[in-house]
């Protein structure tokens, strides 16, 4: 029964959908108030149909209703609480509706705060926003019906992929898709100016915070995928470089570019016609991940279940949303070009540097990606080119864009004198490359040219993001120092930096070493001792496992003891690897077992990965950047900004220098 | 024409693309420039013992299948299973080229997945693979006793199109 009414639930959140579709739109055509604030109430109608049936699935899973398809072949009833919680969204249809459930909240979030905007263009938003539902809402019920019934029921349920019973994998994907989801916000706000065709610096103001929610969303997702994809995989990667993966990458990449060319769309009203193409480019990169992720036509280790079905029906969508935007696109674009101009040194140049260089890095992606396709369609295989490619094509856009990213920061729009340009950045460049040089030499023993620039650059960016929040931290106390736009655009990107001297001092300092251990022996990796002491048996609530008991030692100093696993689920009968990872700041030692070889003798691999926190710490920080960015107060006021109360001279002064970070 | 019309125009090449993509039915691989000519040369260090090498030479007295494989590979995931079945049946000896890998990381796949090669050969920089025509991982050859490499198949391999391409090649040409 309770399956029933999800079912039911899902119909009528669609009925809604199509509701909160019309009305806005053509309210705000016909200027009639009564059909925009029907729009408003068919969302949170919408929204709460939506909740209720995702209600019920998390019920079915909850009460191992195996009548229930997508149940029984995706949970068990041993299957820890937690995880048949997560288990709703650990496959297709679950995933599907979790993300209509994000659509719909987004939509009454943006219902709520945006009642200071002109009633015609939020109801547009809210209008362009119900569209997009009734496409994934038809998608999930005629394609992807997650309430599709098993008669007669099993006893007990496939389980839930063993790679998926992990707590980073229960909130991988809705952060991610709370970030994908908040794309298609940024979307209806370039459709409905474009629709309007009134397309001011108020938009930009009106869009930015959304944006970076979004953009916040999606690099915390992708970064606890990578950590998820780091631990629980077994094999100390970090990245793959895998279609899904840059299905996630591509968005993020553009959103970022975005998210700069809307701070000059703001600022200085340019760059409009190509922040919207930027918009639109974001939310179709997160259905074209969503198309290649769910239809099959790309051979990955995380890919869903395939059907063509799913394929084609995901693709006509891609194709009615992305090419009726970019008809209207065409149509709207050629008005909005500005004829205010800005000079070469200006930051407004290194803006546009930062765009070109992000979609380059985009474009690659996406053809790396699409190559494998490309191959099967001329030979008839599926083959992939693989991380080789992807390492060395993806650091010729990084590297300029780091450099110019510091530069970029402290220099003033419209124009730079050029004498003044390069002072405050003398020091931190300075530091930059003397630790650049010395940090690896010294502390790791081992230098050479790239793994020099990677440090350097890392330092660059952390030094050159220290500026403005140290001087005015320095010159002034209180608020007025440093809007909070600025300081979340530093944080921001001393996170990058982090992440840089992360990825450059992992990747050249990595140590792994396959062993064969018996109980009592030891090896020693990176100047650690691994003593395997013990192995024992242990058992799970869903799996029996092998656990070894590894002590570390380094100069004969305990450092800590490891439990590694290698467990076999009951029920799907594979094997997994859980790995024992010892955690400092500055390093991980990394110990999974293999496979017995021969009479107490089992093979382990050892890994010392020496800053590798500093990859997801720095994430972390850039979304914290992100998050101090939205709470500037000018998203606050519902009047457009006002011009700013000059408080004597030299404050004025301070603060515009200040504000030209943002 | 308009600028404002290329993003357009850029798209729908793509989606036209994507649906040739999804609707493809099965097209038979097109011949590899290679097919007819004696297999290039190559000495690699093997996976398992870096001082014991594996080469062109050890390829010719029999039909032998050269194997492209790399742990990133997801199709290598997906033949891997046949490959293990065809290795125990005896009927071809397989080669491996772990082409553009980590050797540990090579190693440990075949010691928990098994081995199905007489050996593999550790092409780190992907240099053999050129040699080879590769285009990515998995590719197959298939080489003859006089060292001539007769069929290439792109993609994993399975037992339909092991049947239906490698063996009429392989007992055709014992006549």
């Amino acid at each position: 029964m309770i399956p029933e009414i999800g079912q039911f639930s899902l119909i009528l959140a669609l009925m809604l959908a199509i509701a909160q579709g019309v009305l806005p739109l053509l309210g705000a055509h016909r200027d009639d108030a009564t059909m925009m604030v029907a729009g408003r109430s068919a969302a949170m109608g919408q929204f709460l149909f939506v909740a209720v049936s995702f209600a019920c699935l998390t019920w079915a899973f909850l009460n191992s209703d195996f009548s229930v398809l997508y149940v029984a072949n995706h949970s068990q009833l041993s299957l820890p609480t937690m995880y048949k919680v997560s288990a709703v969204w650990g496959a297709h249809e679950g995933s599907l509706l979790m993300w209509i459930l994000l659509l719909s909240a987004w939509t009454v979030a943006v219902a709520k705060f945006s009642k200071g905007l002109p009633q015609a263009f939020s109801s547009r938003v809210i209008g362009v926003l119900g569209l997009l539902s009734v496409g994934f809402l038809l998608f999930a019920l005629l394609t992807s019906n997650p309430f599709d019934r098993l008669v007669p029921p099993p006893a007990d349920g496939g389980d839930l992929n063993p790679l998926l019973q992990d707590p980073g994998l229960a909130i991988h994907p809705p952060l991610l898709y709370i970030g994908y989801v908040g794309f298609s916000v940024a979307f209806a706000f370039a459709i409905a100016a474009m629709i309007s065709g009134d397309l001011d610096q108020r938009w930009a103001k009106w869009t930015r915070p959304w944006t970076t929610v979004a953009w916040m969303f999606l690099t915390l997702g992708i970064a606890i995928g990578s950590w998820w994809a780091y631990y629980e995989l077994g094999w100390g990667g970090w990245w793959f470089w895998d279609p899904v993966e840059n299905a996630s990458f591509m968005p993020w990449l553009i959103g970022t570019a975005l998210i700069h060319s809307l701070a000059v769309t703001e600022r200085r009203g340019l760059f409009k016609s190509w922040t919207l193409l930027l918009a639109i480019t974001a939310f179709s990169l997160s259905l074209l991940g969503t198309f290649l992720v769910r239809s099959g036509i790309i051979v990955s280790v995380h890919a869903f279940a395939t059907d063509p079905t799913r394929g084609f029906f995901i693709l006509s969508f891609l194709a009615v949303v992305v090419i009726g935007a970019l008809i209207l696109y065409a149509w709207r674009a050629p008005s909005l070009d500005s004829d205010a101009g800005f000079s070469l040194l200006s930051r407004e140049t290194f803006l546009l540097l930062n765009n070109v260089l992000l979609v380059v890095a985009a474009a690659l992606v996406l053809i790396g990606t699409l190559s494998p396709l490309v191959i099967e369609l001329l030979n008839g295989g599926k083959i992939s080119i693989g991380p080789p490619w992807f390492n060395i094509a993806f650091i010729v856009p990084m590297l300029p864009l780091i450099v110019l990213l510091g530069l970029g920061m402290h220099t003033m729009w419209r124009v730079q004198a050029k004498e003044t340009w390069f002072n405050p950045l003398k020091i931190p460049a300075l530091i930059a490359v003397v630790l650049g040089i010395v940090v690896p030499w010294i502390f790791y023993g081992r230098i050479t040219v790239l793994l020099a620039a990677g440090c350097i650059a890392g330092f660059w960016i952390i030094g050159s993001s220290l500026v403005l929040p140290i001087r005015s931290l320095l010159r002034e106390k209180g608020a007025a120092g440093i809007t909070r736009s600025a300081l979340g655009m530093s944080i921001a990107h001393l996170g990058m930096g982090l992440f840089v001297i992360g990825v450059t001092i992992v990747s050249a300092f990595n140590h792994e070493s396959d062993q064969a251990l018996r109980q009592g022996g030891t090896v020693e990796v990176a100047g650690y001792e691994f003593e395997l002491r013990e192995l024992r048996d242990v058992q799970g609530p869903n799996y029996s496992a092998i656990e070894g008991l590894v002590e570390i030692r380094k100069d004969g100093d305990y450092v800590g003891t490891l439990r590694p696993q290698k467990r076999q689920y009951l029920v799907q009968k594979n094997w997994m690897t859980e790995a024992g990872i010892h955690v400092d700041w500055n390093k991980d030692l990394f110990v999974a077992l293999g496979d017995q070889i021969g009479e107490g003798a089992w093979s382990v691999r050892i890994q010392y990965k020496p800053m590798i926190r500093f990859i997801w710490f720095g994430a972390l920080i850039m979304a914290l950047g992100g998050l101090i960015a939205v709470t500037d107060k000018r998203y606050r006021s519902k009047e457009p900004v006002a011009p700013k109360k000059s408080k004597g001279k030299g404050g004025r002064k301070r603060k515009v220098a200040a504000e030209g970070a943002q | 024409m308009n600028r404002y019309l290329w993003p357009l125009v850029a798209v729908i090449a793509l989606i036209v693309f994507l649906v040739i993509g999804l609707t493809r039915g099965d097209p038979r691989a097109l011949p590899s420039p290679f097919i007819g000519k004696p297999a290039p040369q190559f000495v690699l260090p093997t996976l398992e013992d870096p001082s014991v090498t594996v080469g062109s030479e050890q390829l010719s007295g029999q039909y032998s299948l050269v194997n492209v494989w790399a742990t990133w590979c997801g199709g290598c995931r997906t033949e891997h299973p046949f490959l293990m079945d065809l290795s125990r049946s005896g009927a071809i000896p397989i080669y491996g080229i772990n082409w553009r890998d980590n050797a540990p990381e090579a190693k440990r796949w075949l010691q928990q997945l098994g081995d199905p090669y007489v050996a593999s050969g550790f092409d780190e920089d992907g240099r053999v693979g050129i040699d080879w025509g590769v285009y990515g991982a998995p590719e197959t050859f298939l080489v003859d006793p006089q060292g001539i490499v007769v069929y290439k198949h792109l993609g994993p391999l399975d037992r339909t199109a092991w049947e239906r391409d490698f063996v009429p090649l392989i007992s055709g040409g014992g006549k």
